[in-house]
């Protein structure tokens, strides 16, 4: 039986930077994770650094970790490659560009200058556009990292501030109290942060609070290396396609959905939502035309039907804290989750409003069908 | 019932014949324009050499390959010019010439052949340096040899064969560098049938050739002016060239086998992860089946008889009852040939200490230019973490040519066996496509 003050259940970009914020400030933490840190939503996004274009409600979570990007490097002894590039969000009509100026008024109620870019501005600076293009708006200060750094970095520095993190350590069984069966270890502590992704459900409906999270895999497509054009990261008003060139030239995708078993847990990209990706990306960028693709991935985040993560502490368990259910867009917001979670179990308190992310959301709603946690992989 | 056949090489036309000869007519795939293989690769249109020409003592069996292919297009789907760049459980995606196209399959065998096994060293990715295999291929379709002062670094059959092919064009390489000492190629003839280490010496002594055994190149000097190596005393030497080809053995290519989920393992002798299959070439997963060199290095005899065996395991599968005799009969030889490849793998192993211990400055990864430094430097605990950590493997290859040296490197780092450090997983597409 091996005892701690906190118990973090998964090893993505929250649990490990909780397991580090808690190190730092002297609790004794256990991290269990059943692959390897930063497997799978954490270690293979798109790599945005965005607070552009977030729901209201993230916009504080986004803020708070913003601060932390630029600090990352104290932080976890690396930056993950961050770089402040710019996210430029595009508009392709004119009800889109009026979401954009929707979107950069309310921001502005949070201190976020975004700066609106109109036919002739953006034609002269971003030549490379088609004229489906009519607008942008540029959140200067956002920018991109590479996801495949992060985890592994916060974990490293987690564990020289004296985290345990255990990685292939899958969890069997879990009782109040806590005791959480691992490896066919015991361990023991009174508080369980369940930062577990997409496998969040399944620990918050042992705690007699189902909420219905999906397996969410998102499509990601890599071209061969291109003459560099392209400085900031772009998305596009829906999502439905984002990009962003690497300095080697090489322009990061991605749109639609892949596929995965989470039981195994596996996942796989698939060929029709990378041609409609790739459709979308040639729609506003012609030349990507005759781009090569030389690899597509895709991994398992949890989505959330409204789009929201839960956080924050459970309805039915003292002691128990929820953090999963990013839904595609939590990478960037890691540091900070990892922050906010050390201040809940430390101080009782945290100064970012947690409100609309509260479990009890979900509290009339059934728990999902047992198979519908399957996507397509047969 | 849709039968797909993945390539039509040995394997594949042998597959197909005994497929057609059942009555059905499957879809057939070649992604070069033509059938044959790489071991039996036709010239380009336009080129008259003769099949006695080209393939030497294996002209025959070229001959009759060549005819058997010409024989089975009109009877099969064929498609040639087609790249299958993904497997699903049921589908496949396809393109040939830039129009995509989706096809379903019931049963599919992989005939999908291998590439060069090559160990990086420095200078190995400048023009002038090639692989044995690709140095053959334009001796053997356009008559073209790679240099004039021509160095051959490697191991086995193909080395020397090489060597002489090039010898008789009127351009003997400089210097033949074979990675195994003769006393390693000797240990192993009792298993096999005729003596590899006779046979290859006497093939060197009538083409006149020196061959330096227990010898590695060390160095391509910048230019591709002069090569740097190693002698089986560990004396080094300088030899001008004005071309280097490299090759220790053959890798399968085994990315469909990923793709479609197959089970692999780990097999000692050739140092790679090979999908699993069973005797009549069954992958783990139901309804693939992989046979020739694709599944695990054999050569091409052992691949015309494994793609009729493959082709049998199909049909009964699906129910149809060939003759046990000739099910019998092909175990048999593919028993006995393998018995033969392991002692052809004992006496001309990969050089897996040279990879190991290559120097740090060396491009590991020649798509993402990776050197051997950084891998060292992740201490990675498995192969796909040092993939994330340092992009080895995640170019337009995707580890086809670096991943078996860049365990060998991570393995020795971390100092665990070869086998614990895993395999990198593959992704669609297989190869580069434009969608």
């Amino acid at each position: 039986m091996t005892r701690a003050d906190v118990l973090v259940l998964g090893g993505g970009g929250a649990g490990c930077s909780a397991a580090l914020h808690l190190a730092r400030r002297g609790a004794d933490v256990v991290l269990l994770e059943r692959g390897l840190v930063g497997s799978q939503a954490s270690g293979v996004n798109h790599g945005g650094v965005r607070q552009q274009g977030r729901h209201p409600a993230e916009i504080p979570l986004a803020i708070r970790s913003r601060a932390l990007w630029s600090r990352m490097r104290e932080l976890c002894g690396t930056d993950a490659e961050f770089d402040p590039c710019g996210h430029l969000k595009l508009a392709r009509g004119e009800a889109e560009e009026a979401e954009l100026l929707r979107w950069n008024e309310m921001a502005a109620e949070h201190g976020l200058k975004a700066s609106m870019l109109g036919r002739n501005a953006i034609r002269a600076q971003h030549p490379y556009f088609s004229d489906r293009v009519v607008a942008g708006s540029l959140l200067a200060e956002d920018g991109s990292a590479n996801p495949r750094l992060l985890a592994s970095a916060l974990a490293r520095s987690a564990r020289e501030a004296g985290a345990t993190l255990l990685e292939h350590h899958e969890v069997t069984a879990i009782e109040p109290g806590f005791r959480v069966e691992a490896s066919g270890r015991e361990f023991e502590a009174p508080v369980l942060l369940n930062c577990a992704g997409f496998w969040g459900g399944k620990i918050a409906e042992t705690f007699g609070e189902p909420v219905p999270v999906y397996p969410l895999n998102p499509n990601m497509l890599v071209t061969e290396p291109l003459p560099f054009f392209c400085t900031r990261n772009l998305g596009v008003v829906g999502g439905d396609v984002y990009l962003r060139q690497i300095a080697r030239g090489n322009v990061i995708f991605g749109g639609g959905r892949g596929e995965s078993d989470p039981a195994l847990p596996t996942s796989r990209p698939l060929p029709e939502p990378a041609f409609a990706a790739m459709a979308r990306a040639v729609e506003i960028i012609p030349h990507l035309a005759d781009a090569m693709i030389i690899r597509c991935w895709t991994g398992i985040d949890g989505g959330m039907p409204d789009a929201l993560p839960v956080l924050g502490p459970s309805r039915t368990t003292s002691g128990l804290i929820h953090a999963f259910g990013f839904s595609g867009h939590g990478f960037m917001l890691g540091p900070a989750i990892g922050a906010i979670l050390s201040e809940l179990v430390l101080d009782g308190r945290t100064d970012v409003p947690l409100e609309a992310f509260d479990i009890g959301r979900f509290a009339r709603q059934t728990a999902l069908a047992e198979d519908a946690s399957k996507t397509r992989l047969e | 019932m849709s039968v797909v056949v993945v390539g039509a090489g040995p394997a594949g036309v042998r597959a197909v014949e005994r497929l057609v000869a059942a009555g059905l007519r499957p879809i057939w795939i070649e992604e070069a324009p033509d059938g044959g293989g790489r071991v039996f690769q036709k010239p380009p249109p336009g080129f008259s050499r003769g099949h006695r020409a080209l393939y030497g003592a294996d002209h025959g069996r070229a001959f009759a390959l060549h005819a058997a292919l010409a024989a089975l297009k009109p009877l099969t789907d064929w498609r040639p010019d087609t790249l299958v760049w993904n497997l699903r459980p049921g589908d496949l995606d396809v393109v040939s010439d830039g129009t995509h196209e989706r096809l379903g399959w019931e049963r599919i065998i992989l005939c999908t052949g291998a590439m060069d096994r090559v160990v990086p060293i420095p200078g190995w990715t400048q023009p002038g340096v090639t692989s044995l295999g690709a140095a053959q291929i334009a001796l053997k379709t356009q008559g073209l040899a790679i240099g004039r002062r021509v160095a051959l670094c490697g191991t086995g059959p193909l080395l020397l064969l090489l060597a002489q092919q090039l010898t008789k064009v009127g351009a003997p390489p400089v210097l033949v560098l074979e990675s195994a000492a003769w006393s390693t190629t000797l240990r192993a003839v009792p298993g096999l049938a005729w003596n590899p280490a006779a046979a290859l010496r006497g093939m060197a002594w009538r083409a006149g050739l020196k061959v330096q055994t227990g010898a590695v190149p060390l160095r391509v000097e910048e230019g591709c002016t002069a090569l740097r190596w190693r002698d089986s005393r560990g004396w080094e030497h300088r030899t001008e060239v004005d071309a280097v080809a490299m090759g220790w053995g053959l890798k399968p290519e085994t990315q469909l086998a990923d793709l479609a989920g197959a089970r692999f393992a780990f097999d000692r002798l050739q140092r790679l992860w090979l999908p699993e299959r069973d005797a009549a070439g069954r992958a783990s997963v139901p309804g693939v089946y992989l046979a020739g060199d694709g599944a695990s290095i054999g050569g091409s005899v052992v691949a015309e008889l494994a793609g009729t065996r493959a082709a049998l395991a199909v049909l009964q599968d699906i129910g149809e009852k060939p003759d046990p005799l000739e099910t019998t009969l092909l175990d048999r030889a593919l028993a006995r040939e393998a018995r033969f490849r392991r002692a052809l793998e004992r006496a001309f192993p990969y050089p897996h200490a040279l990879a190991a211990a290559m120097p740090d400055e060396t491009l590991l990864c020649r798509c993402e230019a990776i050197t051997a430094a950084e891998m060292r430097a992740s201490a990675a605990p498995e192969i796909n973490r040092g993939k994330a950590a340092t992009r080895v493997g995640m170019g337009r290859c995707q580890g086809r040519l670096c991943g078996p040296p860049a365990a060998e490197v991570l393995a020795q780092a971390i100092g665990c066996d070869i086998a614990e450090v895993g395999r990198l997983r593959g992704q669609m597409p297989v190869k580069p496509v434009v969608l």
